[in-house]
């Protein structure tokens, strides 16, 4: 057997666990593990110029591609700033792995220079935190923390290195566990049999039947599960915001996505329901609006691979336990097979409704002949990429508009913090997709509030070459607060104002970037042409678009899901 | 309701502070807690004493579930079972008082187990509604200190919480 240092170990262990890339930031406690990184080539190390930069590239890359992302950064001020990042991650249920220094053990508990408790501090936003105690357990931990970030429901997992756990000349001998068992830790492989025939007896019974999806679909990577069953069934469909992509936004089926902000036929279809097929979302509040008064009619089959998300706020009649795709699989089967069919006059009736509630509103904004709207914008993006690539957003109305008018047909391409809303996301997000996606179009939709939230990373796209495209919605305001404060104070516009911006385009050519500034409508069209036609450059596109905009529909606060405001006047 | 829920845990140093955690960041309330390691020396066993809804009991035995360091719940209450509580009291007993104190303690069948010539110190087992009698019993005016160890539960017959 080889002899290797902790370090060594350490590297060792994520070459062996098929790690490509980490992002980090080096330091003191973690500088042993660094020079271990020096001398290899396998796995590749990206500098960022923030660690919490680092977290969401890491998230950005685990989103686009299911695998988990790794950190890697030094103790004190290095664990902390990772920590906004992390729990970005625990709330959308990122599988990732955050290797942290620490100082020596012999100095934990007295203070010593750059000593944080990491594992206080960050147990809160982990899945699960594991600390090395001896530099032999290195692999183990290694092992169990990408097994415990990437199965079950998913999330982030710090991993505490104290310093004289990697110290070069103590060697140990090294193999990389194949297997993890855990005897506390036992995620449901299936769903109970005997719930999956009723959720199904219910289903072919009811009259007016809702498909809800959430974002479980896509980290259980469970879409094409999801999409055969509701096309199977004829039943209409929607999704969380987190859910977008697991069923084609342009399928006739799609009533688009619900909650806060969703589509009027969305939310007015969930609460005339008598039956709610719950697919991995958690009737989270941005979703429910006023508890007490969701769906009062409806019948709740809910399907999640975490217990604790079923009837944690609207109970459930059938639960089931278990992976999406094996619970979808097995109810797509009885479907099949059953002798039973949905009713057919109910399901038309409910179209017939349905159809009548898309008509009434469907997505639409009012278009001006002078002033850009951000609507357009994302539509007219949409167009151009085909509806194809890769768009991560930062947090406002920005991500509201990008999400409502690019319809995403596949999942895995809408990329945003949807349990958190982290502003500052969305760039470090893009980047880590475009680096292991050279050749797809990826897109930042961002404001100037977010984007300078982690404007710094515009330096490591040029280190690393990733020609990512930041569509800057520049409304020169916090637009999202501002929409708030114009509904709930009246119009009192406490702080949500951006005053002294920066010369967007001078800053994108200051760290080596293209800038493209667009104030007039008719030079949207050419100038985005433009822009994507730029293959191998970051374009940095600050667009002046209406400044008085707001995000429709909107949920009335503590009303039902079908109480919304469609516009500025508009109240149903 | 009160529920008093038992939890085998994995004994590494954190589990306890996750398990603490969780009912102060969800909201949940703690009234007593015991921990102590088990005859299986890799395993703690913790016993919570709470009260809640019973959707809001059923989201606490969840969410100690998904800890990765629970490897076994249950919660008592849902069936016949044994509680204790251990109570140390140090009581001002002088003159006539002396006398009087004894025979509370006999009748709680408590047991005097340090004695100065102002001071009786009182050891009392038994379950939590049993130890706050005594101390009503014998006046919170004569107390001097009171310590208690939370309680501890088990099943009662062959039902138990193990691997
Ligand atoms: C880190 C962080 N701080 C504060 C907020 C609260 N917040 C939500 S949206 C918003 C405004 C965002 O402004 P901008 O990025 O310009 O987007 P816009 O709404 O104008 O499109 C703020 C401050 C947040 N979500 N994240
Ligand atoms: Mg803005």
């Amino acid at each position: 057997m080889e002899l290797l240092s902790g370090a060594d170990m350490l590297i060792r262990s994520l070459q062996d666990e098929g790690i490509e890339y980490i992002y980090g930031y080096p330091g003191g406690a973690a500088l042993h593990i660094y020079d271990a990184l020096f001398r290899q080539d396998k796995v590749k190390h990206i500098l960022v110029r923030h660690e919490q930069a680092a977290v969401h590239m890491a998230d950005g890359y685990a989103r686009a591609t299911g695998k988990p992302g790794t950190v890697l950064v030094t103790s004190g001020p290095g664990a902390t700033n990772t920590i906004t990042g992390i729990a970005t991650a625990f709330m959308d249920s990122i599988p990732m792995v955050v290797l942290c220094g620490q100082v020596a053990s012999t100095l934990i508990g007295e203070d010593a220079f750059q000593e944080t408790d990491m594992m206080g501090v960050s147990r809160p936003v982990v899945k699960h935190n594991l600390s090395v105690r001896h530099p032999e357990e290195i692999p183990e931990v290694i092992r169990k923390a990408y097994y415990i970030a990437a199965t079950g429901r998913p999330g982030p997992v710090v991993v505490d290195i104290p310093k004289d756990m990697t110290t070069p000349n103590e060697r140990y001998e090294y193999s990389y566990p194949k297997k993890v068992k855990l005897r506390s830790y036992n995620p449901a492989v299936r769903g109970h049999a005997g719930q999956i025939k009723k959720a199904v007896d219910m289903l072919m019974a009811a009259k007016r039947p809702m498909i809800y999806a959430g974002g479980g679909v896509i980290l259980g990577k469970a879409s094409s599960q999801l999409t055969e069953l509701t096309k199977t069934l004829g039943f209409p469909i929607t999704n969380t915001l987190m859910g977008i992509g697991c069923y084609p936004a342009t399928d006739k089926q799609h009533l688009g996505w619900l909650g806060m902000h969703g589509t009027y036929e969305a939310n007015m279809a969930m609460h005339h329901s008598d039956l709610i097929l719950c697919v991995g979302a958690r009737f989270d509040d941005r979703v429910t609006n006023a508890t007490e008064k969701f769906c009062p009619g409806a019948r709740i089959i809910h399907i999640d691979i975490d217990p604790a998300s079923i009837s944690k706020t609207i109970d459930a009649d059938v639960p089931i336990v278990g992976p999406v795709d094996a619970v979808l699989k097995e109810m797509l089967s009885l479907v099949k097979e059953s002798k039973d069919k949905p009713d057919a006059d109910a399901l038309a009736a409910w179209w017939k409704q349905i159809e009548e509630w898309r008509a009434f509103h469907g997505m639409r904004y009012e278009t001006s002949p002078d002033v850009i709207k951000p609507q357009e914008v994302v539509e007219m993006l949409w167009k151009l990429t085909n509806g194809d690539a890769f768009v991560t957003s930062d947090v406002g109305q920005h991500q509201m508009f990008a999400a409502q008018y690019y319809k995403f047909d596949k999942p895995n391409r809408w990329i945003n913090s949807g349990g958190l809303g982290t502003m500052g996301f969305g760039l470090p997000a893009a980047m880590g997709i475009k680096l292991t996606h050279p050749d797809d179009e990826v897109l930042c939709f961002t404001g100037e509030g977010s984007i300078q939230m982690n404007i710094q990373e515009l330096s490591t796209c040029k280190q690393y070459n990733l020609p990512v495209k930041i569509i800057n919605l520049n409304n020169q305001a916090l637009g999202m607060v501002k929409q708030w404060q114009d509904m709930n104070y009246e119009s009192r516009h406490a702080e949500s104002y951006m005053e002294s911006l920066p010369d967007f385009i001078k800053l994108a050519e200051a760290y080596g970037h293209v800038g493209v500034r667009i104030e007039r409508k008719e030079d949207l069209e050419p100038k985005l042409k433009e822009v994507l036609a730029m293959k191998d450059k970051l374009v940095f596109v600050d667009i002046y678009v209406d400044r008085f905009e707001h995000v429709y529909p909107m949920q009335v606060a503590r009303g039902s899901m079908k109480d919304m405001w469609l516009s500025k006047t508009e109240r149903v | 309701m009160r529920r008093i829920i038992s939890v085998l845990l994995e004994n590494e140093p954190g589990a306890l502070s996750r398990v603490v955690g969780l009912f102060s960041q969800r909201n949940y309330n703690i009234e007593t807690l015991t921990v102590a390691p088990t005859e299986d020396e890799t395993l703690s066993r913790l016993t919570v004493t709470t009260t809640g809804s019973d959707k809001v009991i059923e989201q606490i035995t969840k969410q100690l579930n998904k800890l990765i360091e629970v490897v076994k719940l249950v919660d008592l209450t849902e069936g016949s079972h044994i509680e204790r509580e251990l109570m140390l009291v140090k009581l001002k007993a002088t003159g006539s008082q002396r006398a009087e104190i004894k025979r509370t303690v006999d009748i709680f069948r408590g047991q005097i187990v340090d004695v100065t010539s102002s001071v009786y110190t009182v050891q009392l087992a038994g379950d939590s509604e049993k130890l706050d009698g005594f101390i009503q019993a014998v006046g919170t005016s004569g107390i001097l200190e009171v310590v208690r160890t939370g309680v501890s539960g088990i099943a009662r017959g062959e039902k138990v919480l193990s691997l």
